[in-house]
């Protein structure tokens, strides 16, 4: 039987019928056309599906499409909203030149805001512990670990109030 | 990889789901975090027709602390939840650690400390501390509610005290007593993202020097999580010497029961057995040095 479900993806009410065993990776990449979200290994070992559930990181490909009913999904897509200015922890990918291939890029940034929104001014250690559930086969980590405190500082420079020494 | 297909639903009270779960028997499984189901679905290793989720029901949600009850883990809690909760990493500091160290980020933040000890993966990293702490599954089904000690809930590989038509309502750890401590320690081959090649949970109380009470649970050594019962007999009502901790970790070592596979061989296991036990016991005490009330 198919369950009617609406939640929101960066920001948008989407209502849609769903087959209970679709996983929410499959409802974004073939329904919604987000194929931003990647999907690698499929049992939550690579983190190329990693999107943001009611705030809290999560694989998609763990994630029945059927669960997220009334929740908050949001994905790389959203990250830029008005498609013109990226988002610091984007930009500081570009420029910290964090990206091979890209396939574990939209993976890697999500579960980056994740950590910023946890920790404003994680150490390399918290940030290596931050993106344990995510595998590059590219880049040996080191520019992606640079970008992430590229882009906390940046994003504590413009806000400033959220900083506390 | 895709999924079987299956039927779903995701009912908002306990009692809903235990309904659904005796009228649909063998076929239905029940569902927490879906971090380990999902998994062993995609790879075929079970095809249940119908999958329960408990993610909407509220009440097996909360952890709640009790000063003469202790505390209570709620089935549906995640392991990220777990993990940074002031109340237990104030009290109970080696339960929020081994949930800290099981996964990753985003399986922590799905997958809970209930499914966890469900699932019964002899390598589960949150069962030996809450054996050790003394903690019990509390249990609904069809019959009623019972409470099952968590040493002897798991039975074997993925087989636990569960009946099929019964559910984990919450884990519960009793008050720790005073002077006590407990202690996690886990091996992998990768840190920390690893699942553990070997894992060694123990608690024990002292009186003055003299050590009144010890648990020491093994995991990753066994078809389930072991206690090591002459091991902790070896401590027990001793003032502990270096000689008698380097004997209880060899005793530990004899009496776990590993097997060679990808993460380890039993030869390796067993001499971590030893190390980690060690490190258990002693770092169990020093907690319990710090721990006047
Ligand atoms: C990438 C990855 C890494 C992992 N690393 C580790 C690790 O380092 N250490 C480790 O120990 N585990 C690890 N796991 C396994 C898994 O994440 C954990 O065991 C987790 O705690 C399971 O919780 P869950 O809520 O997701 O369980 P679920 O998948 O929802 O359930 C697991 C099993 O328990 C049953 N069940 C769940 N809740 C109940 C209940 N309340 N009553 C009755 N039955 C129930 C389900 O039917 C199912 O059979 C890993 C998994 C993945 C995908
Ligand atoms: S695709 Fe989800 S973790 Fe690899
Ligand atoms: S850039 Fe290729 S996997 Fe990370």
């Amino acid at each position: 039987m198919k369950h009617q479900i609406t939640f929101t993806v960066n920001g948008d009410e989407v209502s849609i019928l769903v087959d209970p065993w679709k996983t929410l990776n499959e409802v974004l990449r073939e329904d919604l056309n987000l194929t931003g979200t990647k999907l690698g290994c499929g049992t939550g070992d690579c983190g190329a599906c990693t999107i943001l559930l009611d705030g809290r990181s999560v694989n998609s490909c763990l994630t029945l499409a059927v669960s997220v009913n009334g929740k908050s999904v949001q994905t790389v897509e959203g990250l830029a909203l008005s498609g013109e200015e990226l988002h610091p922890v984007q930009d500081a990918f570009i420029k910290a030149g964090a990206i091979q291939c890209g396939f574990c890029t939209a993976g890697m940034e999500m579960s980056a805001v994740y950590l910023l929104g946890q920790n404003n001014s994680p150490d390399e250690n918290q940030i290596r512990a931050g993106l344990s559930g995510n595998l590059c086969r590219c880049t040996g980590y080191n520019q992606i670990v640079e970008a992430i405190s590229m882009a906390a500082a940046s994003l504590r420079d413009a806000r400033p109030e959220g900083v506390k020494q | 990889m895709r999924l079987p297909h299956f039927e779903y639903a995701a009912p908002r009270s306990l009692d809903e789901a235990l309904r659904l779960l005796a009228e649909a028997g063998e076929e239905a499984r029940v569902m927490a975090g879906g971090t380990d189901l999902i998994v062993r679905m995609k790879h075929g290793l079970l095809k249940p027709g119908f999958v329960i989720s408990l993610a909407e029901i509220e009440e097996l949600r909360p952890i709640s602390f009790d000063r003469r009850k202790g505390l209570s883990i709620g089935a549906t809690a995640r392991l990220a939840e777990v993990a940074s909760h002031a109340e237990i990493k104030r009290r109970y500091p080696a339960v929020a650690s081994a949930a800290e160290k099981t996964a990753n980020v985003q399986v922590r933040n799905m997958g809970t400390v209930g499914g966890n000890i469900c699932n019964a993966a002899p390598s589960a990293d949150n069962a030996p501390t809450l054996i050790a702490m003394g903690a019990e599954a509390v249990i609904a089904g069809g019959k009623g509610k019972r409470s099952v000690p968590l040493d002897r809930f798991f039975k074997g590989p993925r087989l636990t005290a569960l009946e099929p038509d019964e559910i984990l309502t919450a884990i519960q750890v009793p008050v720790p007593p005073p002077y006590s401590g407990a202690s996690y320690q886990h091996l992998s081959a990768r840190g920390r993202v690893d699942i553990s090649a070997v894992c060694v949970g123990a608690m024990t109380v002292f009186e003055g020097s003299t050590c009144r009470e010890i648990r020491i649970a093994l995991g990753a050594v066994g078809p389930k999580p072991l206690r090591a019962l002459e091991a902790e007999n070896l401590l027990k009502g001793q003032s502990w010497t270096a000689d008698m901790i380097d004997s209880a970790g060899r005793k530990a070592a004899e009496e776990a029961r590993p097997i060679s596979d990808v993460r380890a061989s039993a030869e390796y296991r067993r001499q971590m057995v030893d190390v980690l036990t060690r490190r258990a016991v002693l770092e169990a005490r020093s907690m319990a040095g710090k721990r006047r009330r």
